[in-house]
């Protein structure tokens, strides 16, 4: 049989309708389009998708399924090894994992398993079922896990499943982490969140929002009753440039531009009392998907030119290709081997214009890219109303600095031992982006589900 | 949800609220603030501790009414609940025994002021209150300082009450007198910057308790920065408590006002739709 190399599109909003609204961009397979993508599936018996794949799920199994459109048995292969097909079929950079590995990737047809994924997922949730997993008898062991995230959620529910008793604590008055801050509506519907979030409290979880941890309580106190914590705790504080200007008003972070319009709804103001500034001319700084996130929330605020600032050359950029695709469609300009150096308010505080540098492509630097050089004399200013600055961000100080014995590296990141997620305390574990700096939501996953291999052998040990 | 257990306006503009939160009473310190949300739609407001009693397993926060979120709070009923109540957020202020001290405290900074006098009296110090308003019906708590305090200046920028002036004034006749070892400021921005301006001649190391915008108040969005020291900080990690001295005051102001168009547009919506 001849192998097909015709993958599915996926239906998208045209980019005309969709720059007006904060509904999702990509609207999914419907039945036909999922079977007739699951079908092309080779059915390797040496899968090389698995080993691509943070926390290895089944690929073929539940493409198998789809393909004999059992969904129900779909979502249970999934569901045995992530907790969050729906999120993670929307949000996972499969085109540098599972889809790279894929055998069909040489012929540049991989077979599409996020929109799989995607689909299996939601068609369940179109059904309105669950598939419950089965839980292990209960061990009379307690596991906090600290910050409601793509990591927090992950080993809440690999633990819980292992008969531990899990409780979240919540920092913020929504679960889901950078879930609900940070990846704007029109690419992960809050709806969506809260329904994974439902399905992990239906399994048991405990989940107590408004909850500092390091502040409301100490780790110290939570391990009073807590047998092991895990510290999924996230981003912290966000990089800025740190040139002249920059505390002029009109310049947000990332962090902030997001976490207003998402989680504080800024974009429906004054339906909701959080405002959000809307300028004519935007520029977002930085190349990775928080800035592809920060342009295209921009433009459905209003904004008439949006400019995404770069100072590599679009190879470099660290943004999925898809996300970059997106926003060239809804007219996102791109200026690369582009710096910015000072941004310069008018009298009464507001950033009215800014000054840049041309780069040239040097010699390759330490992360093996080649790095930007300034070109002499080529210094230009633009006018601009708002910047959002999406160049990173370090991991939250919270806790290192309210907790005594947890080792930290030299950018304020929780050390731990890869293999187990251990940190130098004993019976706290950590993962994420707390760990990592700026990851991705699977990578963090990726964490927590080696830390709960961890956590459930140490609880099972004498330690515990 | 958080029981309020008590609203009260206790001067025009200015409210009390007690709010059942056992977590954030057993864990609070002077100096450190909460974020209050007066529902799903609202702002997440950062507010002061102003006290917090353990066994009740409540704190007290007081505040002014200036936008939207805060107008709802005021009008939120005794017994009734909000959504959200978190902390203790920040670093507890600096308490120490450094000797005399002199605390000045203004508008709803007089609410957030009165837990760091309590702990600096209870910590050995000779503590000298100063409270000021524009007028002697604007003034309260002056009984509560009064319990913890050396000595209780009131002043009135009308001399209804007490001396006539502001704040600043009296802590420069205070320090040209008397040997002063440390000054905390806590009030509005304007009121805490004249102070640290007062004092900086005398050399006297002057706490003020910052109150820029926040968003999370974790330390994740990072619009509460301001330049401390020449260096970047923020508020609501790092602070909300600097040295009145090294605080770039022009930003701070700059800063809190980015909003002000939207927040008497929300203002504006509010209140056509409560009231028509």
């Amino acid at each position: 049989m001849a192998i097909d190399m015709d993958r599915a599109e996926m239906p998208k909003q045209p980019p005309e309708d969709r720059i007006h609204n904060f509904s999702e961009v990509a609207l999914g397979y419907n039945i036909e389009l999922a079977i007739k993508e699951a079908r092309r599936c080779l059915q390797c018996s040496e899968p090389f998708c698995v080993a691509g794949c943070p926390v290895e799920i089944d690929i073929p199994g539940f493409i198998k399924a789809i393909a004999e459109e059992d969904f129900r048995r779909s979502i249970k292969i999934l569901k045995d090894k992530t907790i969050l097909p729906a999120i993670c079929g929307r949000v996972c950079p499969q085109e540098d994992q599972c889809e790279k590995s894929c055998i069909l990737s040489k012929k540049k047809a991989p077979i599409a398993i996020g929109r799989l994924e995607r689909f299996a997922a939601d068609q369940e949730a179109l059904e309105g079922t669950w598939a419950l997993p089965s839980i292990a008898d209960p061990t009379g062991k307690k596991v906090a896990v600290v910050g409601s995230g793509p990591a927090g959620l992950t080993i809440a529910g690999d633990l819980i499943k292992k008969g531990h008793k899990i409780t979240i604590f919540e920092a913020l008055h929504e679960p889901g982490g950078v879930l609900a801050y940070g990846i704007p509506e029109f690419r992960l519907p809050k709806a969506i969140v809260r329904r994974e979030v439902e399905f992990l409290k239906n399994l048991g979880v405990g989940l107590i929002f408004d909850f500092v941890v390091g502040r409301t309580l100490t780790i110290d106190e939570l391990l009073e009753e807590f047998q092991a914590v895990f510290l999924g705790t996230g981003a912290g504080l966000p990089w800025f440039m740190e040139i002249p200007g920059e505390n002029a008003n009109g310049i947000y972070s990332a962090n902030e531009y997001l976490t207003r319009s998402n989680l504080m709804k800024a974009y429906i103001f004054p339906e909701y009392d959080t405002p959000i500034k809307r300028g004519k001319r935007v520029v977002v700084i930085g190349g990775g998907n928080v800035a592809m996130d920060s342009a295209r929330t921009a433009l459905r605020l209003g904004a008439e030119e949006v400019r995404i600032i770069y100072r590599r050359s679009r190879t470099e950029m660290p943004a999925r290709q898809e996300e970059i695709e997106n926003a060239e469609e809804e007219g996102i300009i791109f200026e690369f081997l582009t710096l910015p150096v000072r941004f310069i308010p008018d009298d009464s505080g507001w950033v009215r214009e800014m000054e840049c540098l041309r780069m040239q492509l040097g010699e390759p630097d330490a992360s093996g890219r080649r790095r930007p050089v300034p070109v002499k004399g080529s210094e230009f200013r633009t006018p601009v109303d708002i910047v959002v600055v999406a160049i990173g961000q370090s991991p939250n100080p919270l806790i290192p600095s309210t907790t005594s014995g947890i080792e930290v590296g030299k950018w304020g990141n929780i050390v731990v031992e890869p293999a187990t997620g251990r940190t130098s305390k004993r019976g706290v574990f950590a993962g994420g982006d707390v760990v990592r700096g700026g990851a991705t939501v699977i990578l963090a996953m990726g964490d927590a589900r080696v830390a709960a291999r961890a956590i459930d052998e140490y609880l099972k040990s004498n330690n515990g | 949800m958080y029981k309020v257990l008590c609203r009260e306006m206790v001067v025009p503009n200015i409210h009390i609220m007690k709010i059942h939160a056992p977590h954030v009473a057993r864990s609070s310190r002077p100096g450190q603030f909460v974020i209050l949300m007066p529902d799903e739609r609202g702002e997440r407001v950062p507010l002061n501790i102003a006290d917090w009693d353990k066994e009740e397993g409540s704190i007290t926060v007081v505040f002014m009414e200036v936008g939207t979120s805060t107008r709802k709070l005021a009008y939120t009923n005794p017994n009734g609940y909000i959504p959200t109540c978190v902390g203790p957020l920040g670093i507890p202020s600096s308490i120490d025994r450094f000797g005399s001290v002199v605390c000045a405290g203004g508008c709803y900074g007089i609410g957030a002021l009165f837990p760091v006098a309590r702990a600096l009296r209870e910590a050995g110090n000779r503590v000298i209150a100063i409270l000021e308003a524009k007028s002697s019906y604007l003034l309260y708590w002056e009984n509560r300082f009064k319990s913890v305090c050396d000595e209780l200046i009131l002043t009135t920028e009308d001399a209804t009450l007490g001396e006539k002036g502001h704040a600043p004034r009296i802590l420069e006749k205070i320090l040209k007198e008397y040997e002063v070892d440390r000054v905390f400021a806590y009030g509005c921005t304007f009121m805490m910057m004249s102070c640290s301006e007062a004092t900086r001649p005398f050399g006297v190391k002057t706490r003020v308790s910052l109150n820029p915008i926040m968003v999370d108040g974790t330390g994740m969005c990072g619009v509460c920065r301001v330049p401390v020291g020449g260096k970047v900080r923020f508020a609501c990690v790092d602070g909300p408590e600097f040295d009145g001295h090294e605080v770039d005051w022009e930003v701070l102001l700059s800063r809190r006002h980015s909003y002000i168009e939207e927040e008497v547009h929300s203002l504006k919506c509010y209140e056509t739709d409560q009231f028509s």
